[in-house]
């Protein structure tokens, strides 16, 4: 049973000051769920999400598998009648559902981190090292392997690392970043 | 010829999965008179997976780059990826903030004042430049092929932030290839996502999402598609077999890059245009506009 | 002279944090107060008694009532110290309610502020003089601008209270946007069939002029006589002669003319009857299609007119009205769903209005009745109708409800199942608002007896693919999205002010709302007036409303015009501005200055030039005696000298330290 003792508020205020969005302006039109291309993938739909997040429901909206496989497409931000920025609430969502070390679609953060490993690594993302890397820790190394020929062929991957000269500024970055703690 | 010069910022595909996007984008701009000066030593923008881990950190991966343009004298910074666009201009916004300039500021080495605009190419060939200017200078007009326009997500929007064309209907690829000689066929699905970079870790996403724009495309009666997205491009080409197994189309349609069929029409040498990169073969097309 | 101050509690409204005895003794020390007092309800009956009492026992000259607003209850103290046989301007209120008990919970600065606020105004009553209404004659007859519902209803009424009508209208017939439905909620009452009658009724009263394809184009006056000028637009046809035989229509060449009146669902002949049953029926033409009036070719109209009505010279003619009252009945438009680029913005033929559906629907309408797809005229199995288009949406700027698309809705989704039988209809709805007379229970019947499928959801994008439209909208209660492949889409738009709205309230003098609609007196209690003497609205103007609440407050602007003209003559309001001549330099920057033109230059009998108030149109604004570089010209009641009475009051210890 939902019982309004489940709710806690002080997550609603953490999504609206990162956010910078107020979520009492939503009034459940569906609009977002309507046009939103990845719904079909998600457990939970956007406008479910934006209730739990209304009534201060944490763990339902963080543990969801919806805010990692957002797209970012913005169709959802764009529609809004309320002129609410949902995607930047999604993102929010998922940069708490991070922070609190909840599990959730594995293979999307593996993909976002193996990419960013890449960054910090050469400056520049390394398409084919990250890849392999990806395959490797997923376990998914079969997935796309009819397409490698045409990759081969069309010599559409680099395999050998480009860094940028100063690849250590980009370091840094993602140094003083962890050091900063996020926010 | 009108001679414009901006700050570039190729992205990293442009120098891995989509060569051609870069290649013929460097042609056309060539032959436009657009002066593309490359920041030296660009870094990655971060794409998708920075803005998905902390808004701060990808202004930042962003602001390195913008400060590297702001000292190279222009006031527009133009890249041919709309991914990198958008971290581009939403890490402008937050610099212009006075509430978070010094956060992001903070984790660079060399801050960023005054952050140049970031442009697509597209939008400086058509707002900066001119279609005009560009129709007078086409040699070699598109022989009606029939094309569908497709945008993707995050060109165009959210307007408020990407302020390009309309968010729902853009019209900048579309009036650019008409004028290249293109029969334009009105397309419904825009500036509906593609499925982005859900293709390593979920490709059920890209095969429904793309599906349904090929589909589309099929249904409109469209030769080819002409994206200006080198994420796009990619799944809708190199994943086409893929998503022609899963039954959305009949039969192959090439996805051509805006800047290789505006080369052609331009009269540039179709060898700097990298038809050969492209992995559903342009063959039928390429013959059909060369009559 | 002898002031009598008396400071009212309110309940615990003002007492509460002022302290109102304190402020009582205070204002005893005033100059000129012989008396002052605390009551608990300065407005009630034993309040007005205590101050008609103390006027009477201490000979007073003139009160001071410390308590709410003016705007509450100036005119009943107004009325108690008359009765007490004082002159009624002899009254001053200090509001120590709204403007210091409600904005603090201080109570020593309230109180101070308080005691300020009495003293100013014992300073201006000091200044005070008696003043004395004129009175004027009042024209009984009334002028009704617009032919809609709620026009129609207001005229028929004055006209059967026994009053002279003008109806102005500006399209060719009367009947509104009533007379383009098919159908009406919730009775499924034929429109034309109701409305009908009342139209044939304003047509053939004997005390109704009925002025169609005509606008206002100046109002000059104030209440109780305007002059209010009429443009009557060339319809290049003689309506003295038109028989509305039709003959017209069926022979001219030009058949590619807007079709208003179908709501542009298919184009029609340049010369035209808007529809059967117009009232009047009689022809006109768009000059915008007529062959003859663009390029001097055709006149096929003219040849075959059996009466010879046509006049291709025709032009504009003005025509003047005096009238003692107005109301305004101007209806509303509907608002341009284009602006929705997610809905093709106007790209696909087979996403319509709902009203170019209900053109669809009507048997009068071009396809007699059929629904067919504007694009190939083929018959709509699966219709899709889309509510709030343009309500409740801030992202377009239209953040209102306009109260009746869910009942239109439900209207025309029944109709649907009623002319095609195998069709099956959808709703897409936020929520449903059906709050009149056996409204709920209508919007039940379309899901519980005819089938209707209601989706909770708003409608993200519709697009064309192929012969279909897709429509992308949610199911929330169930948690889904849900994609629909439409042979026809219905827009239910949202209402907004008629075109022109906003000038036509700056011609009458009344105010309009952010979105066009007229500001009515008070939203509770004054619907249907303004706070422009003797101007009054009925219907859709004041702001989106259905059939019955258009013509109850057509019903109602007709009560309070009856009730404006029971009296052959009206008081003025003496608090207009009057000149001084002797000290008049002629100047005339009043006159350039006054934005009701109530001043005029006249000559003294020396021939110099003067000023001079027209005080029956001046309506006591002031802008004349700020302006005068001589203080000649002065606001009765805002004198200058009563105003600096009162920052006297209040300054005058920093009035003499900052000459040091």
């Amino acid at each position: 049973m939902n019982t309004i003792n489940d709710s806690d508020m002080d997550f609603v205020r953490e999504v609206e000051e990162r956010s910078g969005q107020k979520v009492a302006r939503c009034y459940q039109c569906g609009n977002c769920t309507a046009g939103c291309p990845y719904n079909f993938a998600y457990d939970i739909p956007v406008n479910k999400l934006m209730r739990y997040i209304q009534s201060g429901k944490r763990d339902k909206a963080l543990e969801s598998k919806a805010v990692w496989l957002c797209g970012s497409c913005q169709s959802c931000t764009t529609r809004c009648p309320n002129n609410i920025d949902v995607c930047r609430v999604m993102d929010v969502l998922r940069h708490m559902a991070r922070e609190s070390g909840k599990k959730s679609e594995r293979k999307v953060r593996l993909f976002a981190d193996t990419f960013l490993e890449s960054v910090e690594k050469h400056g520049r993302v390394y398409e084919a090292g990250m890849m392999a890397k990806f395959a490797a820790q997923s376990g998914n190394v079969l997935g796309d392997l009819d397409l490698a020929p045409m990759v081969l062929a069309k010599h559409k991957l680099k395999f050998r690392p480009h860094p940028i000269r100063k690849r250590k500024a980009v370091e840094d970055i993602f140094k003083r970043f962890r050091e900063n703690g996020h926010k | 010829m009108k001679k414009t010069t901006v700050a570039y910022y190729p992205g990293c595909s442009a120098v891995g999965t989509s060569v051609e996007y870069e290649k013929s984008t460097r042609a056309v701009c060539d032959a436009l008179g657009i002066q593309l000066e490359e920041i030296q030593d660009w870094s990655c923008c971060g794409s998708s997976p920075a803005h998905t881990v902390n808004h701060i950190l990808s202004a930042a991966l962003s602001g390195r780059n913008l400060a590297l343009a702001g000292s190279m004298g222009h006031d527009t910074v133009a890249t041919p990826c709309p991914s990198c666009l958008i971290n581009l201009r939403t890490s402008a916004r937050k610099i212009e903030d006075p509430k978070l300039c010094h956060k992001v500021n903070a984790l660079l080495e060399d801050p960023c004042e005054n952050p140049v605009e970031p442009k697509s190419v597209l939008q400086v060939i058509v707002e900066d430049y001119g279609v005009d200017e560009v129709a007078r200078l086409i040699r070699k007009p598109l022989n009606g092929l029939k094309v569908v326009c497709y945008y993707g997500c995050i060109m165009t929007r959210p307007p408020e932030l990407m302020r390009f064309d309309d968010p729902e209907n853009p019209m900048a690829m579309d009036d650019l290839m008409e004028a290249a000689g293109a029969e334009v066929l009105p397309f419904p699905l825009k500036v509906e996502c593609c499925g982005a970079s859900s293709g390593i870790p979920r490709k059920d996403i890209v095969m429904r999402l793309s599906g349904k724009l090929l589909h589309a495309a099929e249904e409109c009666g469209a030769d080819a598609i002409v994206s200006a997205c080198p994420l796009c491009q990619m799944n809708l080409d190199l994943r086409q077999s893929q998503i022609r197994k899963e039954g959305y189309i009949s039969k192959p349609i090439p996805v051509f890059y805006f800047t290789q069929l505006l080369g052609t029409a331009l009269g540039v040498d179709k060898r700097s245009l990298r038809f050969d990169k492209l992995v559903v073969s342009p063959k039928r097309c390429l013959e059909k506009i060369s009559g | 002279m002898r002031i009598g101050v008396f400071i009212c509690h309110c309940g615990s409204n003002i007492a509460a944090t002022v302290d109102c005895p304190g402020v009582a003794e205070a204002a005893k020390m005033l100059p000129n107060v012989v008396f002052a007092s605390d009551t608990m309800y300065a407005c009630s009956e034993p309040g007005q008694e205590g101050i008609t009492d103390a006027i009477r026992e201490h000979n007073l000259d003139g009160v001071v009532v410390a308590s709410c607003s003016p705007r509450m209850h100036e005119p009943t103290f107004r009325k108690a110290v008359e009765r007490a046989g004082l002159n009624r301007y002899m009254l001053e209120m200090a509001n120590i309610r709204e403007h210091v008990s409600w904005i603090g919970k201080d109570v020593e600065l309230n109180t101070n502020k308080s005691i300020e606020l009495v003293a100013m105004a014992a300073a201006k009553l000091s200044q005070n003089t008696p003043l004395t209404p004129n009175r004027f004659d009042v024209n009984k007859r009334v002028l009704v601008i617009g032919g809609g519902v709620a026009g129609i209803q207001a005229a028929l009424d004055c006209a059967d209270g026994g009053l002279d009508v003008i109806l102005v209208e500006r399209e060719s017939s009367i009947g509104g946007k009533m007379a383009k439905l098919d159908k009406t909620f919730p009775t499924i009452d034929c429109s034309s069939c109701i409305l009908g009658p009342k139209m044939v009724d304003v047509a053939l009263h004997p005390k109704i002029t009925l002025y169609t394809a005509s606008e206002i184009d100046k109002v000059e006056g104030y209440v109780g006589n305007y002059n209010v000028k009429i443009k009557r637009k060339a319809t290049y046809v003689d309506w003295d002669k038109c028989t509305g035989c039709g003959a017209c229509m069926e022979k001219c060449p030009s058949k590619k003319a807007v079709d208003h009146f179908n709501e542009e669902v298919a184009p029609t002949t340049a010369i035209n009857i808007p529809f059967p049953q117009a009232i009047p029926k009689k022809a006109s033409i768009d000059a915008e299609s007529c062959i003859k009036l663009i390029k001097g070719k055709c006149g096929v109209c003219a040849k075959v007119c059996p009466t010879g009505a046509i006049n291709y010279e025709q032009e504009d003619t003005f025509l003047t009205e005096e009238v003692g009252g107005i109301i305004a009945a101007t209806g509303y438009d509907l608002f341009d769903h284009t602006v929705y680029g997610q809905y093709g913005a106007g790209r696909y033929p087979d996403v319509i209005t709902s009203m170019q559906y209900e053109r669809l629907l009507n048997a009068s309408g071009p396809t007699g009745g059929h629904i067919k797809r504007p694009s190939d005229g083929k018959e709509p199995k699966r219709i899709v109708f889309v509510q709030c288009v343009g309500s409740r949406d801030p992202s377009v700027g239209r953040p209102y409800c306009s109260g009746f698309c869910c009942m239109y809705t439900a209207k025309q989704a029944i109709l649907t199942r009623d002319h095609i039988p195998d069709s099956q209809a959808y709703v897409f709805y936020m929520d449903i608002r059906a709050p009149g007379k056996l409204y709920d229970e209508f919007t039940r019947r379309a899901q519980e007896q005819y089938g209707v499928q209601y989706l909770r959801g708003r409608v993200s994008q519709i697009y064309q693919l192929g012969d279909s439209i897709v429509v992308r909208g949610a199911d929330t209660l169930a948690g889904d999205q849900v994609e629909i492949t439409a042979d026809l889409v219905v827009l239910a738009v949202g209402a907004e002010a008629s075109k022109g709205a906003s000038n036509l309230a700056e011609k009458l003098r009344i105010s309009y709302d952010s979105y066009g609609f007229f500001m009515e007196k008070h939203m509770k209690l004054g619907p249907v007036e303004t706070n422009t003497a003797g101007v009054y609205l009925a219907g859709s103007c004041q702001g989106p409303k259905d059939i019955p609440a258009s013509v109850a407050q057509g019903s109602a602007a007709a009560a309070k015009v009856l009730g404006l003209f029971s009296k052959d003559q009206l008081e003025s309001d003496p608090q207009t501005a009057a000149v001084k001549q002797p000290r008049c330099i002629g100047c005339m920057k009043c006159v350039r200055t006054c934005p009701y033109g109530a001043i005029n230059e006249i000559e003294d009998r020396f021939g110099n030039p003067k000023a001079d108030v027209i005080a029956t149109i001046c309506q006591g604004c002031g802008l004349c005696t700020s302006t005068c570089p001589q203080g000649a010209i002065q606001l009765s009641h805002f004198t200058d000298n009563q105003i600096l009475a009162e920052v006297n009051a209040l300054c005058p210890p920093f009035m003499d330290e900052s000459f040091e």
